[in-house]
């Protein structure tokens, strides 16, 4: 499986997902800069977090009208993995690919450090690997981490079982019924505050957020084995 | 050539975060005639004259990117420049 890491002016978290995929899941990965016009080659595609284009306007705002950003919706439509982490949550929310929008943290701080979570549904391609209602540490690392949708679109999200992570015990951010991670609604587009390339090995304080990237590569293989 | 003010605040349905802090600040300091406050951004942004009316101009790139309508507001005034 094929992976493109999404590389913005300002991610900084791009290294450490290429890291994740390549070392630890041994999967083919690559940088993708911003301009690039298709991204047909890939099976899969990675938004990382970071501050694209200095967070100007509003997080994720100008990074939406990037070129490459037609070619992530075209991706979507074709039903392949898109999982935007942190501010590529946040982009992902401006172009539309999910419902909803950020706000900023109910603190008003910037909230760095491991936070536990609930696999509220492990059905998807990003959670498959998890136990339903698995309690998971991984890292956030964010200042607008606040998910606000209204009532209408998170009595959607519930219905259609989009909301894959929660925050368990603590809401770090004041986050709408504790959403930390959700999908679009045919399941193919995950977004998450939290950042499971960060915790991919037991060196960098443990491996929670692997199963993440591993479910998506086994939901691929499922949907690509060759029938003899 | 216009010039256009585009003030863009969070939705009166959503709760501002910032302009609580601040509310309590001003609290804190015994203006309590004050009983909100939104933050918000202001843009100026200078439009030429085209075959399309200033106004549409303005509130499609409001629509597209100025403000995000699933939690902001915004309004615009309009002058000649």
């Amino acid at each position: 499986m094929k992976f493109a890491v999404i590389v913005f002016p300002g991610s900084n978290c791009d290294i450490d997902m290429f890291h994740a995929i390549k070392d630890e899941l041994g999967e083919e990965v690559e940088y993708v800069w911003h301009t690039t016009e298709s991204l047909d080659e890939f099976d899969g595609i990675l938004l990382p977090g970071g501050f694209s284009y200095g967070d100007y306007l509003r997080c994720g705002a100008i990074a939406r009208f990037s070129i490459v950003m037609q070619e992530v919706v075209k991706a979507a439509k074709e039903g392949k993995p898109v999982l935007g982490v942190c501010n590529g949550f946040q982009i992902l929310l401006e172009a539309g690919l999910l419902p909803g929008a950020m706000k900023k943290n109910e603190s008003l701080k910037f909230i760095c450090g491991p936070v536990k979570l609930r696999v509220e549904n492990n059905q998807t391609m990003f959670s498959n690997q998890y136990d339903k209602d698995e309690i998971v540490t991984i890292p956030i690392a964010h200042g607008e981490g606040n998910y606000y949708c209204d009532e209408e679109t998170f009595a959607q999200l519930k219905k259609n079982n989009q909301n894959v992570f929660t925050y368990e015990g603590i809401n770090p951010n004041g986050s709408l019924e504790n959403i930390a991670g959700i999908t679009n609604e045919q399941g193919n587009v995950l977004g998450m505050m939290p950042h499971p390339e960060r915790a991919v090995d037991e060196l960098l304080g443990g491996a929670d957020g692997l199963k993440v990237f591993q479910s998506i590569v086994q939901q691929w293989r499922e949907s690509h084995v060759v029938k003899s | 050539m216009y010039k256009v003010k585009v003030f863009v605040t969070l939705r009166e349905s959503v709760l501002d975060p910032q302009g609580t802090a601040v509310m309590h600040s001003l609290h804190a300091m015994k203006y309590n005639e004050i009983t909100d406050v939104r933050i918000g951004k202001y843009m100026e942004l200078m439009v030429e004259k085209s075959d399309r009316p200033v106004e549409d101009v303005v509130k499609e790139v409001c629509d597209r990117l100025l403000a995000n309508p699933v939690i902001e507001d915004y309004r615009f005034e309009i002058e000649e420049a």
